[in-house]
């Protein structure tokens, strides 16, 4: 299995952030909380959470999707990824099962072929009333915004680390027609505030948070 | 299970060359280097997966700690150590966890605390 790791050297970032602000007064007011946290492995959000009484999942989807096993050949023999059987294999949890997923900025990465199908498993997994954290660059972040993993450290502080893929993950299978990744993730679209909107039109609810990082949160209710 | 000569006391040791199918149970600590596929039962002593473990089986102990690959739930009546060459898929239950940055964990996190600790 191969994982995407903080880059070595590069100094960590803190950023505030006001959706996870909201979010840190609900589950600061709860007990039990059941939080999936969708990013490489965060010792600091293991310990923000289970420290608070709750339970905590981690998974990384964005490392999961450079999985060779993941991609078919398509009608004209390439390999793509395959949406039904990445969700075969990832995010396979009961109906309405967390109280928070922390998105992060997972769909400004993730492959193209994937966000719809992820968001609408999120949406399923997630309780009626549970509440989706995500973050989206806006255009001016430029095409090579680093891609970073986010640990909460604060109640509306949170730490970035950009992450890197080893090198074995770099690859990915072989004439898929993907670029190999340098160093890291690259930003693979950006999202405006109607893109957005759409991608979570199953949701109940949905508050934009424009920070001065060029990035815009977003917290959303199922 | 033999002892090791050197360095752990009163720890069995399983080589990276073993490959064991079925239920391994005991009341010693273990170190283990090899390949399990079953279960793991060490009630009251510490399991550690070294760094070429590699496990395939639901474990149950008072200490674990991890530097190999585990696939399987993991309960832990004291602690649990993910150093970061670890590589888990399953969920954990345990009173107090330590994981290193670079390991890596796919599953649950669930952290039991008795009182008085």
């Amino acid at each position: 299995m191969e994982t995407a790791v903080p880059a070595p050297g590069v100094p960590k970032l803190t950023r505030r952030s006001s959706g996870l602000g909201e979010l840190t007064r609900t589950w600061d007011a709860a007990e039990n909380f059941c939080v999936l946290d969708l990013g490489s492995t965060s010792p600091a959000n293991i310990r923000h959470f289970t420290g608070r009484g709750h339970k905590i999942y981690s998974e990384d989807l964005l490392t999961a999707s450079t999985d060779p096993a993941m991609f078919t050949p398509d009608e004209s023999g390439a390999l793509v990824l395959d949406s039904r059987k990445f969700l075969a294999d990832n995010l396979v949890y009961p109906a309405a099962h967390f109280d928070v997923i922390l998105c992060w900025n997972l769909p400004d990465y993730l492959d193209e072929s994937l966000v719809k199908p992820v968001v609408g498993r999120l949406w399923s997994v997630l309780k009626p009333g549970g509440m989706l954290l995500a973050f989206f660059h806006t255009r001016d972040a430029g095409p090579d915004a680093p891609c970073y993993r986010f640990h909460v450290i604060g109640a509306d502080t949170l730490e970035m680390t950009r992450i890197v893929l080893r090198p074995e993950a770099r690859r990915g299978p072989a004439s898929t027609g993907r670029s190999p990744v340098a160093d890291g993730f690259q930003l693979q679209r950006v999202f405006n505030n109607r893109h957005i909107e759409n991608l979570f039109r199953d949701f109940a609810s949905i508050k934009f948070f424009l920070a001065r990082d060029n990035v815009r949160e977003v917290l959303v209710v199922r | 299970m033999s002892a090791p000569s050197t360095g752990l006391a009163q720890t069995a040791q399983i080589g990276k060359s073993v490959v064991i199918k079925g239920e391994l149970s005991g009341s010693e600590d273990l170190y283990l280097d090899g390949q399990v596929e079953g279960s793991i039962t060490l009630k009251g002593n510490s399991l550690t997966v070294g760094p070429n473990g590699q496990v395939k089986a639901s474990v149950e102990a008072k200490g674990i700690v991890v530097q190999g690959k585990l696939e399987g739930n993991i309960q832990a009546s004291d602690r649990v150590d993910l150093r970061k060459s670890a590589v888990v898929t399953g969920d954990i239950t345990t009173q107090r966890i330590s994981i290193e940055e670079g390991a890596f964990l796919k599953g649950k996190i669930d952290v039991h605390r008795t009182d008085g600790k």
